[in-house]
């Protein structure tokens, strides 16, 4: 009886998933076939909004010529970099001020100020700084996620119950061992959703300082498209963005399942 | 001298706005192999004077001797301390667990596992190394907090309120099996309660405190033939009422 019913219970559960998949296909085609059929019928400006089947043909046509390859593995390389530089220094940044109470009381203002700060701003002081390069669009990359990881991973160091550095404490643990024991672990899972928000930020920080100084990458093919006016190319760079920011979010994901299955 | 041995101790918390006196001119002595409890109001200052005796922080006056040895910042290894929640580390294993005080004073990895697995046996919780804590019950993870505060052989137990969190019947087994594991031992502890029963049914002496600021108000013997049953057995003892009896008024008297 019990298994029949659980059984019925499965089968409802895949019904279900079969129901929400169909779903998002429809939303995905009504999208594409709604553009290429409206940019057909010239109810949009084909100029501007071009359609699928012309993005199709630059994406092919960019494909085969071999520069897409090379445009995308600048932007791509310069954001996986970016975000691992901010996230790391992020975070080492917080264990220095978890370190240093003092220095945190010290530094709390300016971290007040910086966090408000719109980071892209700073953008031409860095390519005048670090020079017009992979360098300062990776420091951009960088710049944006490193003050929210700061913070919030000093929040999430403090925010551990002090209950369990007391029972290291009466172990005679010291400050060092206390946070790898205890601090560390206790904090992954935030740490992990900040680099959750942290990909999207290096990919925002990427994107534009490729509007300001690049000669490659996506970012490039944008703002390049946009000054000759050739729409298809925004688009497409558009997509592929679209596209690998999504893998750089799975990929996250796979990483944090795996670290909280055997975080409790 | 005493093998715990409280010599006039002052706390105060300071915080910007005020002082608070919290306890005023403890001494105490307790010796070897003893049981002792603690009761008293709530907020008399039991869990400070645990944490002052445990190393945690310092009194603001007055000293603690254990073994002769005044205690300091550098030499607190020799105690183990039990609090109220259990306070398994979420990401360790079981034995991982009840190794990490041993890790810490990084004594030798092999020994590590025998001493576990004996521990464990020893709390009654032979197969469970390899499990997570939230997979255990709430009393099957308080005896493997008391297993992992027993894996570095400490001099003195605290214990605070280790069983309040606990069903009535885990409670009941659980001080049985506190009780005979620091027979067999022959370990000096401190139990801090809430709870007059637990107090008489577990310990040699109980202490009871008044507030504002903690004192000792009145230490009280428990008879011998009380001491020597275990836990459950004294609870049944014709004795006990009397005892609780007489505790209970010089509480109430407390306001
Ligand atoms: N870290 C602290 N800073 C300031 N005041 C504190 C601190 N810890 C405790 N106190 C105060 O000291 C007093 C004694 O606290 P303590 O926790 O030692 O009492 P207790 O006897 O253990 O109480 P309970 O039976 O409720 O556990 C309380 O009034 C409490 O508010
Ligand atoms: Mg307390």
């Amino acid at each position: 009886m019990d298994n029949t019913l659980f059984k019925q219970y499965q089968q409802l559960l895949k019904r279900e998933k079969r129901y929400v998949r169909v779903y998002q296909l429809i939303i995905l085609l009504l999208f594409f076939g709604g553009w290429e059929l409206l940019s057909r019928l010239e109810w949009i400006d084909r100029l501007i909004f071009s359609s699928p089947t012309h993005v199709w043909h630059t994406f092919i046509e960019k494909v085969s010529d071999g520069s897409l390859t090379l445009h995308v593995s600048v932007t791509l390389m310069e954001t996986v970099i970016g975000f691992l530089a901010g996230t790391l220094l992020g975070t080492l940044i917080a264990i220095v001020l978890w370190w240093s109470p003092l220095l945190s009381k010290v530094l709390d203002p300016y971290l007040v100020i910086l966090n408000a700060m719109p980071k892209v701003a700073l953008g031409p002081i860095l390519i005048v700084a670090l020079g017009p390069g992979y360098f300062s669009i990776i420091a951009m990359g960088a710049l944006i996620s490193i003050i929210i990881t700061t913070i919030v991973v000093y929040t999430a160091f403090k925010g551990v119950d002090p209950n369990y550095s007391k029972v290291l404490q009466t172990f005679g643990a010291t400050r060092w061992q206390i946070f790898r024991e205890v601090i560390l672990p206790a904090s992954f899972p935030t740490i992990i959703s900040t680099l959750k928000v942290n990909v999207g930020l290096s990919w925002v920080g990427v994107i534009v300082g490729e509007f300001l100084v690049a000669s490659k990458g996506l970012g490039y093919l944008i703002i390049y498209g946009f000054q000759v006016f050739n729409f298809n190319l925004v688009l497409m760079s558009l997509l592929i963005i679209a596209f690998f920011a999504t893998i750089m979010y799975q990929v996250v994901e796979l990483v944090e399942k795996t670290i909280i299955k055997n975080n409790g | 001298m005493e093998f715990l041995q409280l010599e006039n101790i002052h706390h105060s918390y300071f915080s910007s706005t005020q002082a608070k006196e919290v306890l005023r001119d403890i001494s105490l002595a307790i010796h070897e192999g003893e049981f002792v409890s603690f009761i008293g109001p709530s907020g008399c200052g039991k869990t400070t004077l645990l944490s002052i005796i445990a190393g945690l922080f310092p009194a603001t006056e007055g000293n603690v001797y254990i073994d002769g040895e005044k205690l300091s910042a550098n030499n607190q290894s020799s105690i183990g301390y039990m609090l109220q929640q259990d306070y398994l580390f979420p990401w360790k294993t079981i034995e991982e667990n009840v190794t990490i005080g041993l890790k810490i004073m990084e004594k030798s990895h092999k020994t590590h596992k025998v001493t576990a697995n004996a521990l464990l046996q020893e709390v009654g919780l032979p197969h469970v190394g390899n499990n997570y804590p939230r997979e255990l019950s709430g009393g099957m993870r308080q005896r493997v907090a008391l297993a992992r505060t027993l894996a570095v052989n400490p001099k003195i137990l605290l214990l605070d309120e280790p069983f309040s969190a606990l069903d009535y019947q885990s409670k009941l087994k659980l001080e049985d099996l506190v009780v005979e594991t620091l027979k067999t031992y022959k370990k000096t502890a401190i139990l801090v309660t809430h709870d007059i029963g637990e107090a008489i049914a577990m310990s040699e002496r109980v202490v009871l405190f008044s507030a504002n600021p903690g004192t000792v108000h009145k230490v009280f013997e428990i008879p011998k033939a009380l001491s020597e049953l275990s836990p459950f057995d004294v609870r049944q003892h014709p004795a006990y009422a009397d005892i609780f009896q007489t505790i209970w008024k010089e509480l109430e008297s407390l306001g």
